[in-house]
């Protein structure tokens, strides 16, 4: 299934600074996995140190967070777009 | 619900528009929409804005110039040059003022009709709540994580919808936490980055227009709440990439386990958010402790006398570009790769912006075997400050 992941303007210069990367997956946990995989320095962004996803990245399958979901065992199916999507707090 | 409770020092029938009044907001008088009882909504309702920076200029005046009946403004900085090239309310003259004042001077200024009460102060868990009380919306234009949590807990506490806006060099988020019944900045992110690993606008920079146009969103957002019309940025977060020039919209729900908002609450009073979000005190610095420094005044004296000395620069090219000391430039994140173009029999003196990625550079040499090394202390920034003001800041 190829995918989308849309890569937020703070983590693209972990990505070769893509704004988005298609992968193969059939869960968001998989895409996430090839994902940290292909781009090592972006996995401490993305998980803390028990392999457990930050509480201030959420990842969105299309406009749903996967939160209310099944979280990484969210089902993908070809088209569908990954968001990840971290707290910024710029305002000044 | 409403959003909006008219005073009750002036009774709804009191207030009336002036001829001027009248001929100022015709615009938005000649709308079924707003009409006159929309006009008399704005003009009984109280904004308080948190931050008088890059979003605070586009909300400011465009709440001002709607007729916003009372304008708070949270804000304890002074303009900088730094802050003219997006923090439209403020002219080249007022650097070195108090934003709220020169914010102020400038709201008036445009219309004289509203009241503006400013408050000169750094909002805290000790005065939120008391600054909130007495207004129907904040709106969150602060640019730190310990502040937006604040702001979040005391609209919930007190039950008043938060109009969020933040940037990140070209991307902005919006949206209206805890409109009645909706979720809060906690259903969306229970928890903040750790210090140090998101950069803020003073280090990752800010292209000048995107507050503009989240500022201006959240002004429209705050507007919309007032006149109880359209439908609110409720439940949705608006994501907008400035690059792509791309809106999309997210879900937002609300976490029945939110511990300020959920089913069962674990806060229930302001709570202190410079520990929740790992800040403790001023030490937002990362520990220098064991790095060799140098201080840019001795460095001057050392290069007075002749001694030689390699200079490395760790910034980035277009930082180069700015201003350098001629120093041999090789961006940190390229170091471990191009170590070899360092010469370990020679003394270096590594140096960036501000001290913090040279410190690091140093801290990566030592390790590989480099000991006649030393940072500079402050960087660039301090070599503009102690020794040659010539050299520019950014």
């Amino acid at each position: 299934m190829a995918i989308k992941l849309e890569i937020p303007t703070a983590l693209r210069p972990f990505t070769g600074k893509q704004a988005s990367v298609e992968f193969e997956a059939a869960t968001v946990g998989e895409a996430l996995k090839t994902l940290t995989t292909t781009y090592g320095d972006l996995r401490k962004h993305l998980y803390n140190d028990d392999g457990k996803l930050r509480s201030f990245v959420n990842i969105y399958v299309n406009d749903e967070d996967i939160r209310y979901l099944e979280k990484e065992n969210t089902a993908i199916k070809d088209g569908d777009t990954i968001s990840i999507v971290p707290s910024i707090a710029g305002g000044r | 619900m409403p959003i909006v409770t008219g005073t009750t020092a002036v009774p709804d029938v009191e207030r009336k528009l002036s001829k001027e009044e009248i001929q100022r907001y015709s615009r938005h008088l000649i709308m079924p929409e707003v009409g006159m009882e929309g006009q008399l909504k704005l003009a009984k309702a109280k904004v308080l804005m948190i931050g008088a920076g890059g979003l605070g200029a586009p909300l400011g005046l465009y709440l001002a110039a709607a007729g916003v009946g009372r304008l708070g403004i949270v804000d304890f900085d002074v303009v900088d040059f730094t802050n003219l090239q997006r923090q439209i309310t403020f002219s080249t003259r007022d650097v070195g003022r108090p934003k709220i004042e020169a914010a102020k001077e400038r709201l008036a200024g445009m219309n004289p009709t509203i009241r503006i009460d400013t408050y000169e102060t750094r909002l805290t868990s000790d005065n939120a709540l008391e600054l909130f009380r007495d207004y129907d919306i904040i709106v969150d234009g602060t640019d730190n994580f310990p502040t937006r949590y604040l702001v979040n807990d005391a609209c919930v506490l007190l039950d008043k919808p938060n109009v969020y806006g933040s940037i990140f060099r070209f991307e902005g988020q919006v949206t209206v936490f805890h409109y009645p019944g909706g979720p809060c900045y906690r259903c969306l992110y229970p928890e903040p980055p750790p210090p140090g690993l998101v950069p803020s606008c003073a280090e990752g920079g800010v292209l000048g227009v995107l507050p503009g146009i989240v500022g201006a969103l959240q002004a429209m957002e705050t507007i919309k709440l007032i006149l109880g019309i359209g439908e609110p940025l409720a439940g949705r977060l608006l994501l907008f990439d400035a690059l792509a020039m791309r809106f999309r919209e997210l879900r937002l729900r609300k976490n029945p386990d939110c511990p300020v908002c959920g089913d069962h609450r674990t806060i229930n009073k302001l709570i202190d958010y410079e520990e929740f979000c790992g800040i403790r005190g001023e030490e937002v610095v990362p520990d220098m402790a064991g790095i060799p420094e140098i201080t840019p005044r001795d460095l001057k004296a050392r290069l007075d006398k002749g001694d030689d000395l390699f200079i490395l620069d760790v910034r980035e090219p277009h930082e180069y570009q700015i201003c350098n000391l001629n120093g041999h430039l090789i961006p940190l994140g390229e170091l471990p790769a191009r170590v070899s173009e360092l010469d370990s029999a020679r003394e270096i003196v590594a140096h960036c912006r501000s001290g913090v990625r040279s410190g690091k550079a140093v801290e990566f040499l030592q390790q590989a075997g480099f000991r006649k090394i030393w940072n500079l202390k402050g960087g660039i920034l301090a070599w503009s400050d102690e020794v040659d003001p010539s050299v520019p800041k950014y």
